[in-house]
This record gives C-alpha cells, structure tokens and sequence, in this order.
C-alpha cells in the first residue's frame, strides 16, 4: 500500500508543480528583496508599512484608488499600527461628500476614520480619460490581483528601463522588463529622493518600492499576521491530536487480527 | 435494517423507537458490520461527507453577508475578507475546502476503480455517487462566479455558451440561462440561487449513497463478497470511525496548509480584478478540478461535438459497471487492468495538465491523444479486458487466505454451502 501512496503522491506533486511551473509566465524573472511577510511566522516590517503609506499617499493616491480600505485599518493591529489620534489627523486631510442634511443639501466634510479611502477619481471612465484611456487600477487588492505578486509589483516599480532598439514606442507609453508585452501607460513613478521620509530612513527608489509593495500587500491581505499566527497554532493542535487519535486507534485495533 | 431486533433499554427509548426507530437506525450504523481489511483509501467517504458539512456551513455564514449584485458582489467579498470577524477564515475555508472536496472526490473515485467497487451489486451506489460528482461540478462552478472576479465572469460566460452548440434551441437557451444577452446580474443571482441550493441535493443524495452502500455493505481491497458479520469483519464503530478520524486530521492538516499559508495558489490572480466585460483575460482556464475535462472540450475542432465529448466523458463513466466485463473486482487480481488503470490515472493527469495551457500546438496534438486514450480505456480496453484477461485466484476470504478461483465461483461456492 506504501508503495502504491507513494506513485499516486508523487504524480499528485508532479501534477500540482506543472500547474504552478504554467502560472509563471516567462517575461523576465521577477525580483525577490526577501519579505518579512513570507513564510510560517510572516510579519509586515511595521515601519516598512508607514513608510509605504507615505509613499502611497504622496505618490500612488494621485492616481490610484484603494476603495476598499479605510483610514480606520490604518491604526488596526497587523497593519501600518499607525495610533488613532494619527489616524484621525491622516482621515482630517481628506474630504468627503455626505448628506443629504436635514435640508436635503449634500455637504462636504472632512474624512472620518470610518470612512473609505477617498479616491483621486469620481469613476473609472474619469480616471481613464485622466490618464490617456487606461485607467489606473484600484490597489486595494492588487498584490493579490497580478501573478507574482509582492515580487511583480516591486519588480514593475524598479523595471523601468530604455527600450531596447527595434522597440518603439508611443506617446504616454513607457518600456518596462517585466510588464506582460513590456509596454506600460504609467510612467516611472519613483526616483531616489522623491520623498522625505519622516522617520528618517533614506528614500532611494529601492526602498521606496519595497516600502510601497510591503503596504499594497498588507492592503491587499489585512489580516495576514492573524492569519499566519492561527494556521500555525491550528497545525500543531491537529498534528497532537493526529498523534493522540493514532495510539487510540492502534489500541482499539490491537482487538482484532488486523494490521490498520 | 431489518436484520435489527433491536430493543431500547429505557422505557421513552422503546416508546420513542417504537415511532420513530431512530434508535434503530443508530444502533444500526454502529454495528454495521465493516470488511477489517479497508485500508487508508477507504477513508475518503468520511472525509468527504466533513467536506460536504464544512461548505455548508461556511456557506451558509458567507451568505449572510455576501451580496449577490452585479455592481456590489465583488465588494460585498472584499467586505467579508476585511471587516465580518474572521470573514477572511471562513471564505478561504470555503474556498479552498472546493478544492479540498475535489481532491477527496478524485481520490474516492479512483480508489472505486481500482478496487472495482462499482461492479454488481453495488452499481447503484456508483451511479449515484457519480450524480453527485457532476452536482458538485455544478455547485463549484457557479460558486466561482459569485466573487464577480474576471475569471468568475469570463468563465461564466465560456461555460453557459456551450449551450449555444445546441442545434436550432442553442442560442435561445443560453439566452434562457443567462436571464438576459450577456452574463449579468440576472445570471449572478440565479447562480447564487442555485448554488445555495445544490449543496443540499448533494446531502440529499449522500444519504441514498450510504444507504445504498449498506444494502450490500462495504467493498474491500481484495473484492471478494463476505459473509456479515463474521471474522472478515469489524462494527463500524469504534473500528473504522477511529481510523476514519485519524485519516481525516491528515486530510485536515493538508487543509490548514492550504488555508493558512497558501489560500490563493489554487485561485487564479485575475480573480482579485472586478468582473469588466470591456477587457478579456489572456487565458480563460476553469479551476484545477475541471481541467480535465476542459482538455476534453477543447480538443475536439467542432463546438458541439466537443461539448458532446465533454458530457460524453462524464457519460463513460455513469455506464461504467456495464463496460467492465470482468468479474473479478480488485485490480489486485487483475494484473492487466491493473496496468492499464495506471495509464488512465497519468492519462488523466495529462488531461488536466493541458487542459490548463493554450489549446495548440503540442499542447493541442497531446490534448487530443490523451482524450482518445480515455474513451479508447473505457469503451475498447475495458470491455475487451474482462474476456481477455486471466485474473489471478482470489482467496475465499480476509482471515483465511485459501484461494478459490474468481470471485464468481467463490460466492458460488458460498451460496452452496448455504443451501
């Protein structure tokens, strides 16, 4: 029986791996800085996330939505744990429309931690005509939404590159190694010192990216940590208990002339 | 049951059993008497049934939040992911417990082939378990559209189309299906319908199955008929539901890896994009489990004669217990058949590998061999087999390994010593 588990578990594995080796599709390899969020006991860098709200904010939020999210996540634990007060400040800089009011008027207020993200776009259609007829996708899950994902999105962010000769390209249409077809409509977004960091750290384009993608994976993937923590306490408890239903049952079994 | 003389202690037991004989029915199951000799693919039964709960109920709490609109669904799952308390365990359970299901159905499924369970007497138990395969097929695709992603959508829409291949009605009941002229909210929520209601079919028609099952009783890996209860076998209870339980954390343990630490690898990335009938992904590929199945559509030029092969596949194996010839039931026995069921699981595997890559090429040449192998195994192979093949002796029974020749004449053996 050992033997014939073992040829039916290796053609499961073979089948499992080719289907995987069929997801990566070949453009260029992807970059991997190494992410803390990986692995058995995965955590998001906390600082990493600031700094990549930062970055979101005063670069991606130009353009890009992420509706799904709102300023409240922002101080939950496993996130960016930015404190409530902060959050608050971060929500005050945002403006939303709300109402009707008793007079039946909408009025604009400043954004409250409960509320969503505001987006840079009133709809899609807007954000395409803004942006040379793509529009921008929304990031809430997109580390989640592109094959590769924390590795594709830093790799995109760092893969700007001069087209290779025999390449032309379009107005608004920029070459990027690790796009599918290597044409992309956003231009190269980062470059060193864009930004100040307020804590400090220095903002060269590598951090900025690995920064910004360490957000968009939490975004996309908020309760990761709690996530991570559960799946290793849930294994080792079935692990026990698969140890202990084991002995019960060569006990119980040991009655009869049988090999389990 | 009726063999049960059975007799509740307590006084409202007897009064109560006397009405309604569930007590009966229980004592029934515990005792039920089971070949010793099952081993672990035996298991697969439990398992699936915790499969077929566990949907139902993680189910039942992601519709209580989930919204089944066109413009909101994709949201309303983003929601339950971010904001309903552990929204995000109890939808990666669902989700990935599909898969999970479908790996222990493929394991039942073929565990039943190569022990030639669905043979006489128990042809019943295996039609109706291949019913619920083909309900669970539906159940799991419709349950993909749900998230509204573009796989949901564009999926959809590839499925529901084979139904255009129809001659004459086709183009009228995809519209039918659709509720409309393009997949929208009409198909969104009549799927979400459909898919709340299909489950309990299923459940439905597990209970048929392991009553059909229990008319019989168990096979076993040497498939040979036993007399019940006697030393070849063991009551169910505390026998097979231990070694059932302990087969089931395994399972479970697989199941958590996936759930915790990889819950997306069997998903596709695309689905994580809001539905947009404006933008066609590259690659339309259906989940793992029905790749094969998707190779087989795909390799036949004609539309409808590649939906008919499609059904046809499925049809191959609803008239299984008629197409094997052979009396002899395990493949234990049966050193041929067993050659030629391994070339059918690679065979299937095959179908599943190409099933997932662009239908040309190589890729296409070898979807097409590997898809006539399949009908060749079922509808040549199989039937010629049982008059060709040899089989080996099988022995009389479990405990005392005497050798009898087949299986025919070892229960005719059986029957004269009854007389």
């Amino acid at each position: 029986m050992n033997k014939k588990f073992l040829k039916f578990f290796s053609l499961f594995l073979f089948f499992i791996f080719s289907l995987s080796a069929t997801a990566a599709e070949k453009t260029a390899d992807l970059l991997n800085p190494g992410w803390s969020f990986k692995g058995f006991f995965g955590k998001f860098d906390r600082g990493s996330l600031q700094r990549g709200y930062q970055v979101y904010t005063e670069v991606c939020a130009a353009c890009h939505s992420m509706k799904h999210l709102s300023y409240r996540n922002l101080s939950e634990p496993g996130g960016p744990e930015f404190s409530k007060d902060q959050v608050k400040i971060i929500a005050s800089q945002f403006e939303v429309t709300d109402g009707p009011n008793d007079d039946g008027e909408m009025f604009v207020r400043p954004a409250r931690p409960s509320d969503s993200f505001v987006s840079p776009y009133e709809n899609n259609k807007a954000a395409a005509a803004a942006n040379g007829g793509a529009y921008p996708p929304d990031m809430s899950v997109l580390v989640k939404a592109r094959k590769g994902g924390a590795d594709y999105i830093y790799s995109l962010l760092l893969g700007y590159d001069d087209p290779p000769s025999g390449v032309t390209l379009d107005d608004g249409v920029y070459y990027n190694k690790y796009m599918a077809g290597n044409k992309i409509k956003m231009s190269n977004p980062l470059e060193d010192d864009l930004l100040e960091y307020s804590d400090g750290t220095s903002a060269t384009q590598e951090q900025m990216a690995r920064d910004v993608t360490t957000f968009l994976a939490w975004a996309a993937e908020p309760h990761l940590e709690q996530r991570h923590k559960i799946g290793f306490r849930a294994i080792i408890y079935l692990i026990i208990l698969s140890v202990l239903v084991y002995f019960s049952m060569k006990k119980i079994w040991s009655r009869v002339e049988s090999e389990v | 049951m009726s063999e049960h003389n059975y007799t509740p202690e307590s006084k409202f037991g007897k009064w109560f059993n006397d009405r309604l004989p569930l007590l009966t029915l229980s004592k029934h199951l515990t005792d039920y008497p089971t070949p010793k000799n099952l081993n672990y693919w035996w298991t697969f039964g439990g398992i699936l049934t915790f499969c077929l709960i566990t949907q139902i109920v993680t189910g039942l709490i992601l519709a209580m939040h989930y919204v089944a609109h066109a413009g909101l669904a994709f949201s309303s799952v983003e929601h339950i992911m971010r904001n309903v308390n552990y929204g995000w365990l109890i939808r990666y359970v669902h989700a990935n417990g599909a898969s999970m299901f479908f790996l222990a159905v493929y394991i039942h499924i073929f565990r039943s082939l190569y022990y030639g369970s669905y043979k006489s007497p128990r042809e019943i138990i295996w039609i109706l378990g291949m019913i619920i395969y083909i309900l669970m097929m539906a159940a799991a695709f419709m349950g993909y559209v749900l998230p509204w992603g573009q796989m949901s959508f564009w999926g959809a829409t590839v499925i529901t189309n084979l139904f255009s291949a129809i001659p004459l009605v086709g183009e009228s009941i995809v519209t039918w299906l659709w509720g409309g002229y393009s997949v929208d909210n009409p198909t969104l929520t009549r799927f979400f319908s459909l898919h709340y209601l299909i489950p309990f079919l299923i459940l439905g028609l597990v209970v048929l199955h392991i009553w059909a099952l229990h008319v019989p009783g168990n096979n076993n890996p040497i498939g040979i008929d036993l007399k019940k209860p006697s030393k070849d076998t063991v009551p169910f209870h505390p026998y097979i539901v231990i070694k059932d339980l302990f087969a089931l954390l395994l399972f479970l343990i697989v199941f958590a890896f996936f759930v915790f630490y990889s819950p997306n690898i069997l998903g596709h990335a695309d689905n994580y994009i809001e539905a947009n009938p404006m933008v066609t992904p590259a690659h339309i590929v259906p989940e793992w489990y029905l790749l094969p199945f998707y190779a087989i559509l795909r390799s036949v030029p004609d539309k409808l004669l590649g939906v008919i092969a499609m059904f046809g596949a499925l049809f191959v194996l609803i008239i299984l217990p008629w197409l094997d010839t052979s009396k002899t039931r395990s493949a234990i026995f049966r050193p041929l058949y067993k050659q030629f069921y391994w070339f059918l699981v690679i065979d299937v595997l095959v179908l599943g590998y190409v099933g997932a890559m662009p239908a040309e090429g190589t890729y296409l040449l070898i979807a097409r061999v590997a898809t006539a192998y399949y009908f060749a195994h079922f509808l040549i192979i199989l039937p010629l087999l049982g008059k060709k093949e040899k089989a080996l002796e099988v022995p009389l029974s479990i405990t005392e390994p005497i050798l009898g020749g087949s299986v025919a004449t070892s229960s005719m053996k059986r029957q004269k010593e009854k007389i």
